[in-house]
């Protein structure tokens, strides 16, 4: 594997500047997805390296103003084990908990998950329930785009050139709030989401749904709500009538293709059953029930 | 273009000038001739090169090595200390959880990676941690209860 030049930043206004003077220099963090990617063959490594890993004070996990604030450098590993988002943004602590192994938790981290904007990322579909907003921030200047503006399709952002992903802002949910995620394995470990769903749900006092929103991971060229299963589901109870009616409308949102891991008509009758139970852990958890984390080894995973 | 930097293995510190684009792999076999990590698929699928960087596992075959430049990094070579075996080493011996041993060095590092944080697991704990190494002649269940047996237990 040959690569011209290793850079090794001290800050963030560093790494933007080498960004901007080098064309076609990558950021390299965990590697997990750049370097791996680079082993199979898909794609060389960049001429130009800059790695990011060590840039201090990006891999924050705080409560900031009621928000959650989300360093790009926190790792699956310690947003997995960080109570504050086991507590109130649980649909992400499913899925950090269960990307790829723990060596690939320990290295890989949220704005790398962010950046690689694969459809079947395990961190897409909470943060896109949740309302996440990402700061990018490049030598000209500094933005922040909702978390569905930042994905353009498979493996492509809306990220210029130079920029970099600084962080992720989760608003606190509601009072009465739940949400989860769950995704379809055939293996608990190394494994990567046939198809997978989030859900927020919003109680309201008297047991309706105040609010719901609903994501779905590998099924579409990038993480994709589902409009027709939030809409199905606001108003009423969430009863088990309710979340399978939701469920079986989020084929508006659903266009899976046929690749190695499942066929087209395969994830087409799964999504629904991975968001009937997305939804359904989401409500209770709504409702006050500790589910634990990871959903997905709760309610039917690989065993 | 080469880059300098310095590699902490097991406890001694290496010099060296590395390609940006060499695996850690790669210079702990190559340069250091510590062959105990091994390169199986070199597709971070099957653990056998696993290593520690500052006590958390890594697969070495897609890690880069400037990457880790001044790290503490443990191979497999660094478990027995004084010629006595790890208690690991030894439980895997005494359970017969190793067979062809390619994947005994990768197994080891991800079982002390779990030891080091829970030093009594559970059972489906150890099989969480050991999920991203491959073995293909034991079964596995050997394995587990050599890392069970191995488990210091409860801290007081």
């Amino acid at each position: 594997m040959s690569a011209g030049t290793y850079l090794q930043p001290a800050s963030v206004d560093d790494a933007l500047r080498l960004l901007a003077e080098h064309d076609g220099a990558a950021l390299v963090a965990g590697g997990t997805d750049l370097v791996v990617g680079t082993r199979q063959g898909k794609r060389t490594l960049p001429e130009t390296l800059v790695a990011i890993h060590r840039l201090p004070g990006l891999d924050g996990i705080a409560e900031d103003g009621g928000a959650l604030a989300i360093g790009a450098l926190a790792t699956h590993d310690a947003i997995e084990r960080s109570e504050l988002v086991r507590g109130r943004w649980t649909a992400l602590a499913d899925a950090s908990a269960i990307v790829g192994s723990p060596a690939t938790r320990h290295v890989g981290t949220l704005g790398g998950n962010l950046a690689n904007a694969s459809p079947a990322m395990e961190t897409g579909a909470p943060l896109a329930v949740l309302g996440a907003e990402v700061a990018l921030r490049s030598a000209a200047g500094s933005r922040t785009v909702a978390v569905g503006e930042l994905w353009a399709g498979p493996g492509r952002t809306t990220a210029a050139p130079g920029e970099m992903i600084t962080g992720v802002r989760v608003p606190a949910p509601a009072e009465g709030s739940g949400s989860a995620y769950v995704r379809l394995e055939y293996r608990r470990s190394m494994e990567i989401a046939v198809v997978g769903a989030a859900a927020l749900v919003t109680l309201a006092g008297d047991g309706t749904v105040a609010d719901a929103r609903v994501a779905l991971t590998a099924v579409a060229p990038t993480i994709v709500r589902s409009p027709a299963a939030e809409e199905s589901l606001r108003g009423g109870r969430p009863t088990p009538e309710a979340i399978a009616s939701a469920a079986a409308a989020v084929h508006d949102a659903a266009s899976p293709i046929s690749d190695v891991r499942g066929s087209d008509a395969y994830r087409t009758a799964m999504i629904e059953v991975i968001a009937r139970r997305a939804i359904d852990v989401a409500a209770r958890r709504a409702g006050g029930e500790a589910v634990p984390v990871p959903a997905t080894m709760t309610v039917g995973g690989t065993r | 273009m080469s880059h300098a930097c310095t590699l902490n293995v097991n406890g001694i510190s290496y010099p060296l000038q590395l390609d940006a684009g060499r695996t850690l792999l790669t210079v702990l076999r190559g340069e250091l001739g510590l062959t105990g990590a091994k390169e199986g698929c070199d597709d971070s699928e099957c653990g056998a090169c696993m290593v520690l960087v500052d006590g958390r596992p890594v697969n070495a075959c897609s890690y880069l090595a400037l990457q880790a430049d001044g790290r503490e990094i443990t191979t497999v070579e660094g478990l027995a200390k004084d010629g006595e075996l790890h208690p690991l080493q030894a439980a895997f011996l005494d359970e017969g959880g190793v067979q062809c041993g390619f994947c005994t060095p990768g197994m080891l590092i991800s079982a002390e990676a779990l030891l080091r944080r829970n030093p009594d697991p559970s059972e489906d704990e150890v099989r969480l941690a050991l999920g991203g190494n491959l073995c293909r002649c034991t079964g596995y269940q050997k394995i587990a209860r050599a890392v069970l047996a191995a488990a210091p237990g409860p801290t007081s």
